[in-house]
């Protein structure tokens, strides 16, 4: 056993107060010394392109790493709904306080207090950066910013640029990225994937990535790393991420020493189009704004074969609103998610393959007209409609969960460094602000939170350490050691030449983990992945087809390591999911729940966070724990009801 | 449905690229174009060939990563719609389908159906920002912006950067996805300090890589987002102006 100390750095005093002090605290770098530092930022989302243009607009030596064409296309551009900030401009009993509140909750206990309530503080400081970069938020007719309800908060604090939230809060943050790229602060690399973290006695000393157009290896040196590389949803295969979104960069840094917290926590949604065949490569997820104004229902009978417009109301079963009055369809994403399996599961489920719920918008098309609610949802109804060929304003739209967002990640600490000192994750990479569950329009707000206003402001405090001393340069053994590594790998993957592709073992892989680490997980199951997953992964090593070569373009290539990655990710997921043997958030075990069929906590045995640190492979990894400790909020049952 | 594909494969830059003709069969009308392509690519790599390379990654039409010329229409028959939301219940069985990357001299095509792209970036650093550097600045309902306003920009910033605009005009020019950015930034309160500098500065980049704008109005019909070419009047007009502006701006001084 390793002597890992999780010091979380986490400030004393009144939680109000907390971040303010820990600012002053902090060691700072004087502008002259700042473009002595040099800091690797890699990935380009939210956390990404947000960190990147500050960290460059306060005289840091940035270098930035995508490997997107542009770093326009993030993922981050497919959020739809909307980005929590604590402004009250509704005079609806919102503050930062209650949206703090709200958060710690909505992660049912397992987030860590104090970065919460800096998160609920810095949302305000968000929103109006954003609208001074030119994001067209929505506005009502007298100039004011518009707000909405979302996903479960009994107040407006959503604000929301269309369905195209995300993609208007990229491209301001993009655009500030590329200001700074002509200025010339930043160094852009495109088409570049980090395949491997550098350390140098334990501390990280920089990156070593592949060009995915000639296929160079290079190594980057820096005085600071920050991961910004999104979260492992894809681990499921089918599942609201995109294509390419791997969590690659995240595992690389955790076979490197970095502690991977929380794997089990992950987020299903509840609004996704139904998946149609085999063949699907990816679910597409529809906003949950949409449960505003839309009900939900399955036929009351089991096998109820009609139309829905022929299912008369007495017939129907609106379950959300039945078992939870006083939030109705808008109760919580992992429970409106739970319920909707469970439904379908009975055998209720709706479409022709009958793995649906109906999301009706009958009653509020009689009550606001049909224009008005084509005015709010129009563009989703026109890409649900794309895709299934059904119009939902006339017939109810079908819906299913799928994974959607991943609340665990590398561990960090206040400052939102890795237990590598160098090393530091944002945004979804990292596990600290959502706890089991992540509320609607809160990762826009984190990924922006970690970007422009925490990172920059804390990776002065390591920096200023550093002053005087020389980097590690890119010939040091380290870097060598990895490029070859690396080089390796690729030439490994090549070599196999088996029988079938990446693309068939990451679905094959995804399978195990949906059907047992998915929605709900029991300990049979989570033992029984336990064997299947290093199973098929020895199927993988053993019989994977990589045609081509390490140079140049080379999609499969690409492919192979970020699915071998998932391999290792999808059973610590599973591991971690055994290990805890309680409910909470997106964590639901069957063997703990209450009579009522939720989620039931153990805080006197789980009220920690579990940070696992790699051990090699074939050797399970150790657990790390982390206490939580509130302080402000007293954890209790998490009732919607 | 069985489809025969016409697939345009080149192995590098330098490569002159031709046709191979593929056997699509078994496709199933809820396929994406795309899931139809992932398909052909795992029999192609069952049989021991290098599967298709071509660009993909949200695959719910925002993130502008995919593009195909699908029987000779940026983003395929369906109007307003990416090739990743592109379902195969548009074709019909027995239909013969050619797979073109975008076609354009900005953007020099990669390996078989993907190209680059990057002087779309070169426009946005030229002056595709609002300069709002982090921290500081005031609430954010101290600026009124009037609903029409931020609705038009927003209409305008819809915009995916895809390239379909280029790859559909007979010019290959960039005037479509230019002046969408423009419009955006330059149609709110925020964006009018920087407005004509902007315009000239951005207008002139667009110029060093791409062709001349002749109304054909292409753009308009290819682009996935249906961004209208009105906003190609209004950046025109800007560039007029800026012209004078900057010049007496300059004179401020």
């Amino acid at each position: 056993m390793s002597t890992i100390t999780l010091d979380s750095k986490v400030p004393s005093g009144p939680i109000e107060d907390r971040w303010t002090s820990h600012q002053f605290n902090m060691k700072l770098v004087n502008p002259a010394n700042k473009r002595k530092f040099t800091v690797l930022v890699v990935g380009t989302g939210l956390a990404g392109a947000a960190a990147a243009a500050t960290l460059a607009q306060l005289g840091y030596q940035v270098k930035c790493f995508t490997f997107h064409d542009s770093p326009r296309r993030a993922h981050s551009i497919a959020a739809q709904g909307g980005i929590n900030g604590a402004k009250n401009y509704k005079n609806d009993g919102d503050s930062v306080h209650r949206l703090f509140y709200d958060t710690v909750k909505g992660g049912d206990f397992r987030s860590r207090e104090s970065n919460v309530h800096r998160l609920a503080e810095v949302s305000v400081n968000i929103i109006d950066q954003c609208v001074a970069q030119g994001v067209p938020f929505a506005r009502e007719y007298g100039g004011l910013l518009d707000n909405r309800s979302f996903g479960g908060a009994q107040v407006s604090r959503t604000f929301y640029a269309r369905g195209q939230t995300g993609q208007q809060l990229l491209l301001g943050a993009y655009q500030a990225l590329m200001q700074q790229v002509s200025l010339g602060n930043v160094e852009l690399h495109t088409k570049t994937e980090l395949l491997d973290v550098v350390t140098k006695d334990g501390v990280a000393a920089g990156i070593v990535t592949r060009n995915l157009v000639t296929g160079d290896i290079r190594s980057w040196a820096g005085h600071a790393t920050l991961l910004c590389t999104g979260g492992y949803g894809n681990a499921f295969y089918l599942s609201t991420n995109a294509m390419n979104s791997n969590v690659t960069a995240s595992w690389r840094a955790h076979k490197k020493g970095a502690l991977f917290a929380n794997p089990c926590y992950t987020q299903i949604h509840p609004t996704c189009i139904p998946a149609s065949d085999e063949f699907q490569s990816k679910l597409t997820l529809m906003s949950e704004s949409l449960r505003n104004d839309g009900r939900i229902w399955v036929p009351k009978q089991f096998d109820d074969n009609r139309a829905p417009e022929n299912i008369p109301e007495e017939d129907r079963d609106y379950f959300l609103e039945r078992k939870y009055p006083s939030f109705g369809n808008l109760a919580p994403r992992d429970i409106a998610s739970r319920n909707a399996k469970q439904v379908v599961d009975e055998g209720r489920g709706v479409g022709p393959i009958k793995n649906g719920v109906y999301l009706d918008f009958a009653e509020s098309i009689g009550r606001l007209g049909e224009n008005v609610v084509f005015e709010r949802y129009g563009n989703l109804f026109d890409m649900y409609e794309r895709i299934t060929d059904e119009d939902p304003m006339k017939m109810p739209m079908r819906i299913y969960p799928a994974s959607h967002y991943t609340m665990g990640g590398l561990w960090v600490d206040y400052n939102l460094m890795t237990n590598i000192p160098g090393l530091y994750a944002l945004g979804e990479a990292n596990f600290s602000d959502h706890g089991a569950n992540r509320l609607g329009a809160s990762a826009l707000m984190q990924g922006l939170a970690d970007g422009y206003f925490v990172a920059p402001n804390t990776i002065g405090d390591y920096l200023s350490g550093l002053l005087g001393k020389t980097p590690v340069g890119t010939d040091d053994p380290a870097f060598s050691t990895s490029v070859a590594a690396v080089q390796d790998d690729m030439r490994r993957w090549i070599a196999v030449g088996g029988t079938k592709s990446p693309e068939y073992y990451h679905r094959e892989l995804g399978k195990i983990v949906w059907d047992y680490c998915g929605m709900t997980r029991d300990k049979n199951g989570l033992e029984k992945a336990l064997s299947e997953i290093p199973a098929l992964r020895e199927e993988f090593e053993k019989n994977v087809r990589v045609l081509g070569s390490p140079e140049g373009i080379n999609q499969s290539l690409e492919k192979v390591g970020r699915v071998a990655d998932f391999f290792e990710l999808g059973e610590l997921m599973c591991r971690d999911a055994l290990m805890r043997e309680e409910s909470c958030g997106g964590h639901f075990r069957v063997e703990h729940q209450t009579e009522e069929g939720e989620a039931k906590r153990d805080d006197a045995n789980f009220s920690f966070v579990g940070a696992w640190k790699w051990e090699g492979t074939g050797t399970t990894s150790t657990l790390h724990k982390e206490p939580l400790v509130f302080e402000s909020v007293k954890p209790v049952e998490r009732s919607y009801k | 449905m069985n489809l025969t594909l016409k697939v345009w494969r080149q192995s590098g830059p330098t490569d002159p690229g031709h046709f191979e003709t593929y056997e699509a069969t078994d496709v199933k009308d809820e396929m994406s174009f795309l899931e139809m392509l992932d398909l052909v690519n795992e029999n192609l790599i069952a049989d021991g060939h290098e599967p298709i390379t071509f660009d993909s990654d949200c695959r719910e039409g925002i993130c502008g990563t995919c593009g195909l010329m699908i029987n000779g229409q940026a983003h395929g028959p369906q109007k307003g719609t990416t090739t990743c939301q592109l379902h195969m219940r548009k074709f019909h069985d027995g239909e013969t389908v050619t797979i073109e990357p975008w076609r354009a001299a900005a953007f020099p095509v990669l390996k078989d159906l993907m190209v680059d792209r990057s002087a779309f970036d070169a426009i946005i650093q030229s002056g595709g920002f609002i300069t709002a550097d982090t921290g500081g600045p005031r609430d954010a309902n101290e600026i009124l912006i009037p609903k029409i306003a931020v609705d038009s920009a927003m209409d305008a910033a819809a915009c995916i950067g895809c390239g379909a605009c280029v790859a559909a005009c007979p010019n290959g020019a960039a005037q479509l996805f230019t002046s969408a950015k423009l419009a955006h930034l330059n149609l709110l309160p925020q964006g009018q300090a920087e407005r004509w500098k902007r315009t000239e500065d951005m207008v002139e980049t667009m110029e060093m890589f791409f062709g001349s704008c002749t109304n054909y109005g292409e753009c308009q019909e290819a682009c996935p987002k249906e961004i209208p070419i009105d906003f190609i009047a209004m950046m025109n007009r800007d560039f007029l102006k800026s012209k004078l502006k900057n010049r007496k701006l300059q004179g401020q001084r």
